[in-house]
């Protein structure tokens, strides 16, 4: 109770700096501050540069796993807990669903710094594909919002396939995953494009053997697990943890969602409001904060003018009523993942917008039959309410916590993206 | 024209500073949320504001201006505006003189009336008419109270939490609304009561909510009169202990004039009470009478179509318990599927109470009082309420043995549903640095910004300067981006921030 209301009433004297510094977790040990205060002043004034950073001396392997965990995430217990305000936020029934002030869904995390950057390694090595020509990062570009700009994701040989990419950001929070739901955990998951022949177009025996072939792996999975040879698995919860370290929850949205009202402009508030009425309904499947209910929706965009080609959850379940039903996309981040929906039909946000406003099922082609979501209705959004709910998104934009992006991969092939993220982000609260 | 804001308590408002007398509401809610207003006022020295809203000025403007605990006076006249309150502990009041109401129109062209996200969030005696959307809509704030609103043809739903925990809904009175004119949806630890619900299609749904208590309504003229459903495809699945006590469901022959592709639109016209796979759901000493399809129907999710299977929600009800209701005159002239149902019971009436689809297995734990005081479908395998397994199960619920929900006051909690705050100290901090520092700030590497060891070089143990720069940066280094403004942080927070920066080791 105290704690609650101390936030609008706390003295402006500030607390002595002992009593913070007791509650730090290790004393400060004056010579070694000394020390790493000179490094500092090297380091600021550009004399070193920052590829020799974290106590590595230029002889030190050229593949180092990290003993420290990734922004946001903090040592506890020897894996990577993320530290986010959000988690100070209950939710009903720990659903992860609500309103502003409302706790993300548990995350994958608990992974040691070295594991997550082993997965960085994996996730940009076109190692794990066939013939050594395609990564994780060829469709889930940290340039591109981790998606790839596509409205059909290209795999192996040049392989169209037939959805869009998804983001990765805050994938870690989600246990519905792929367009279709039809998996529950990213292990799981990444088993369909590993070995999809359409995807990267490996099988495990070959992923195996690959790796366990190359020296330089056979010692980062050590270091990250502690065996000498690798297992499968640990590919997939290395790559997973690297996953679960992609975190975007400090938009401007979020500060608004803490509190400060002031990082949202008017337009953008407005924006709000017409996301959560109940006229556009957006935030009824949009749910903050993740900015999905993780449920499957069938909304009825058309694969193309008057055909629905993809059965979405309908393929996996055999249920008819499932027919056209696909996972609602997170949108943090989403003005980076145009172009937009399922397969990309959706061109810009406002576009995708629009499809709500156009009645229930009108794209759905005469000869369909599909149990179109109770939500899509008739809003009769104006043009300026489009342009506010577009605007509006584009305050959900965090890509403050980009991992680096390897120089260099284990394999020595080149790493992908070949194009390199550059490396100022869009933090874009504040002044801007 | 600039808003009243007064410093002195009002007449209406809960006193303040030592006094923890409560003269504001009869109901339980207010019990510990006053003393923690005193305690807090009282430690504070600070005094909540009275900001009065009259004709021609917008209440927006108040709520913007105000601040927890701060309680926003509305007098009569016209409003057309949304408000949105995302700020803990607002009350909305609106003065009532003469007859004369606050009233807020949406002219069919406004979306929502009142929209919040705060806790402690009170909104009453307001008038809202012509909203497309809803009159008034919560999400994810706990502890609401919703009292004395009245509310005509206002869109979709008239008032509608989501995501809540711990509200009163009461004595409001709504007509005219397209889908359920009060709808609790996916919340918990809800009263509704002596709401009066008419000339709507659904007059109060519970909808994947849980301990909620629907007592002492009218519901009137409705398509359906009160409903408890799971709605597959949302995200909280269940629906579970809901008391319907107490109520007057008559006449609900509405014919349904709901949005083509909403659930209630297919309710058919007459319908009582419909439990659409509820679980745990008591319907006890109700008035259910000249509903002409049926007076109480339990079904299953079969109950509606054109949806979408949800294989992670049960689609039948279990543990229902019809008690004592007073049925009369149901099932004059039943709809469509009921009519087919009754005619193979060589019937041409509805039915008091009908269970199908899924309703009528005696495993499912459902049971029945009297059961020959009505005309009933599909109870025959149902158990009496008054047999030793009901009671047994009475007494695992917490619940007095035989008939009695009757001693049980309130489904909402005893204690305001906690909090959600980040704390201005050092818990705080770390959650802070970690959660926005660090991603450019780095121990000793360079990220976007300069390294935490270059900073604490600089700065030494000078936290007020670094808390003063966060405010309002300008750009230091040639070679680094200017940091963006951390003024979003209260000046405490940036204090304890900057000394958390500034004690990092490692």
């Amino acid at each position: 109770m105290s704690s609650l209301l101390s936030l609008h009433c706390r003295p402006a004297e500030r607390p002595s700096f002992s009593i913070v510094a007791r509650m730090v977790r290790v004393p400060i040990n004056q010579t070694k501050a000394a020390v790493h205060r000179l490094l500092a002043v090297l380091l600021v004034a550009g004399l070193i540069g920052p590829s020799v950073v974290k106590g590595e001396s230029p002889a030190a392997p050229e593949f180092l796993l990290t003993d420290t965990c990734p922004a946001s995430f903090e040592l506890h217990d020897g894996g990577c807990v993320l530290r986010s305000r959000y988690k100070a936020y209950r939710s009903l029934r720990d659903a992860g669903v609500g309103g502003l002030k409302t706790g993300v869904p548990p995350l994958r995390e608990g992974f040691t710094p070295q594991q997550i950057d082993l997965g960085r390694y994996l996730f940009f090595d076109p190692v794990l594909s066939a013939d050594g020509s395609v990564s994780c990062a060829s469709c889930h570009d940290p340039a591109q919002g981790f998606a790839d700009g596509r409205a059909q994701a290209i795999g192996i040989d040049g392989h169209t396939l037939p959805r869009s990419a998804p983001s990765l950001w805050n994938i870690g929070f989600f246990s519905t995953l792929l367009w279709d739901g039809s998996k529950n955990s990213l292990e799981e998951q990444m088993q369909g494009p590993l070995y999809s022949p359409l995807e990267m177009g490996n099988n495990p025996a070959q992923l195996l053997e690959t790796l366990n072939g190359n020296d330089t792996y056979r010692a980062l999975f050590e270091q990250a697990f502690g065996t000498d040879t690798i297992a499968l698995d640990q590919v997939y919860t290395a790559v997973a943890a690297f996953e679960g370290s992609l975190i975007s929850l400090n938009s401007r949205y979020d500060l608004y969602a803490h509190g400060y009202h002031a990082a949202l402009s008017e337009e953008e508030i407005a924006g709000l409001n017409v996301f959560r009425s109940f006229v556009a309904r957006c935030a009824e499947c949009h749910t903050p904060p993740l900015f999905s209910n993780q449920q499957l929706a069938v909304v009825g965009v058309a694969d193309s003018p008057g055909e629905i080609m993809d059965p979405g959850a309908e393929a996996i379940t055999g249920d008819a009523s499932q027919r056209g039903a696909f996972r609602v996309p997170s949108l943090r981040n989403i003005t980076r993942t145009a172009p937009y929906m399922h397969r990309g039909q959706k061109s810009t946000l406002e576009d995708a917008a629009r499809f709500y406003t156009g009645g229930r099922g009108h794209e759905v082609p005469e000869d369909e039959s599909l149990m179109i979501h109770w939500h899509i209705w008739e809003p009769q959004l104006t043009d300026r309410e489009i342009q506010l709910l577009a605007t509006f998104m584009g305050a959900l934009t965090d890509e403050a916590f980009m991992p680096q992006i390897p120089t260099a991969v284990p394999s020595g092939l080149p790493v992908t993206p070949a194009r390199q993220f550059a490396s100022g982000n869009d933090f874009g609260f504040g002044a801007q | 024209m600039g808003l009243k804001r007064q410093k002195t308590a009002s007449p209406y408002k809960r006193p303040i500073g030592g006094q923890a007398m409560i003269n504001l509401t009869t109901n339980s809610l207010y019990g510990a949320g006053a003393f923690a207003l005193t305690m807090w006022l009282a430690a504070c020295g600070a005094q909540a504001a009275i900001i009065e809203v009259r004709e021609g000025e917008r209440i927006q403007d108040a709520v913007n201006q105000a601040a927890p605990g701060d309680e926003i006076l509305v007098y009569p006249g016209l409003y057309s505006e949304t408000v949105y309150v995302d700020k803990d502990d607002i009350t909305l009041r609106g003065v009532v003189e003469g007859g004369n109401w606050p009233h807020l129109d949406g002219n069919k062209q406004l979306n929502d009336a009142i929209l919040y996200s705060g806790n402690g969030f009170s909104v009453e005696w307001f008038k809202i008419t012509h909203y497309k959307g809803n009159a008034i809509m919560g999400q994810a704030g706990n502890n609401f109270s919703i009292r004395n609103n009245w509310v005509i043809d206002s869109g979709v739903y008239g008032i509608f939490p989501e995501f809540g925990e711990n509200g009163l809904i009461e004595n409001n009175i709504l007509s005219g609304i397209e889908d359920a004119a009060i709808y609790v949806g996916m919340s918990d630890y809800i009263d509704v009561r002596n709401n009066q619900v008419f000339d709507s299609v659904a007059g109060i749904e519970i909808e994947n909510s849980r301990h909620v208590l629907v007592e002492g309504n009218l519901a009137k003229n409705n398509t359906g009169g009160i409903l408890v459903f799971i709605t597959p495809g949302l995200p909280i699945k269940s629906s579970y202990d809901a008391i319907i006590r107490r109520n007057f469901v008559l006449d609900n022959n509405t014919p349904n004039f709901g949005i083509p592709g909403s659930l209630v639109s297919q309710i058919p016209a007459g319908s009582g009470i419909i439990v659409m796979s509820g679980d745990e759901v008591i319907i006890e000493d109700n008035v259910i009478t000249g509903n002409d399809n049926a007076g109480i129907i339990i079904t299953s999710q079969d109950f509606v179509t054109e949806i979408a299977t949800d294989t992670g929600s049960d689609p039948n009800p279990d543990a229902v318990q019809i008690r004592d209701n007073l049925m009369f005159n149901n099932g004059a002239s039943p709809e469509g599927e009921m009519k087919l149902l009754m005619l193979t019971k060589f019937s041409t009436t509805g039915p008091d109470i009908l269970a199908y689809q899924g309703a009528t297995a005696a495993e499912r734990g459902s049971c029945i009082s009297r059961r020959n005081a009505y005309r009933t479908h599909g109870v025959e395998d149902w158990a009496d309420c008054d047999s030793p397994t009901i009671r047994a199960n009475d007494a695992i619920a917490g619940r007095e043995p035989n008939d009695s929900t009757r001693a049980l006051a309130t489904k909402m909690l005893p204690e305001p549903a906690a909090p959600r705050v980040i704390n201005d100290d050092v818990s705080g901090a770390e959650i802070v640095y970690q959660g926005i520092c660090a991603g450019c700030h780095a121990y000793n590497v360079r990220l976007i910004g300069p390294p935490t060891l270059a900073i604490q070089a600089q700065y030494g143990e000078d936290a007020g300067s670094i808390a003063a720069y966060i405010a309002n940066p300008e750009k230091k280094r040639p070679d680094f981006p200017t940091m963006p403004r951390q003024d979003h942080l209260s000046e405490p927070m940036r204090h304890l921030v900057a000394e958390y920066m500034l004690a990092l080791t490692n």
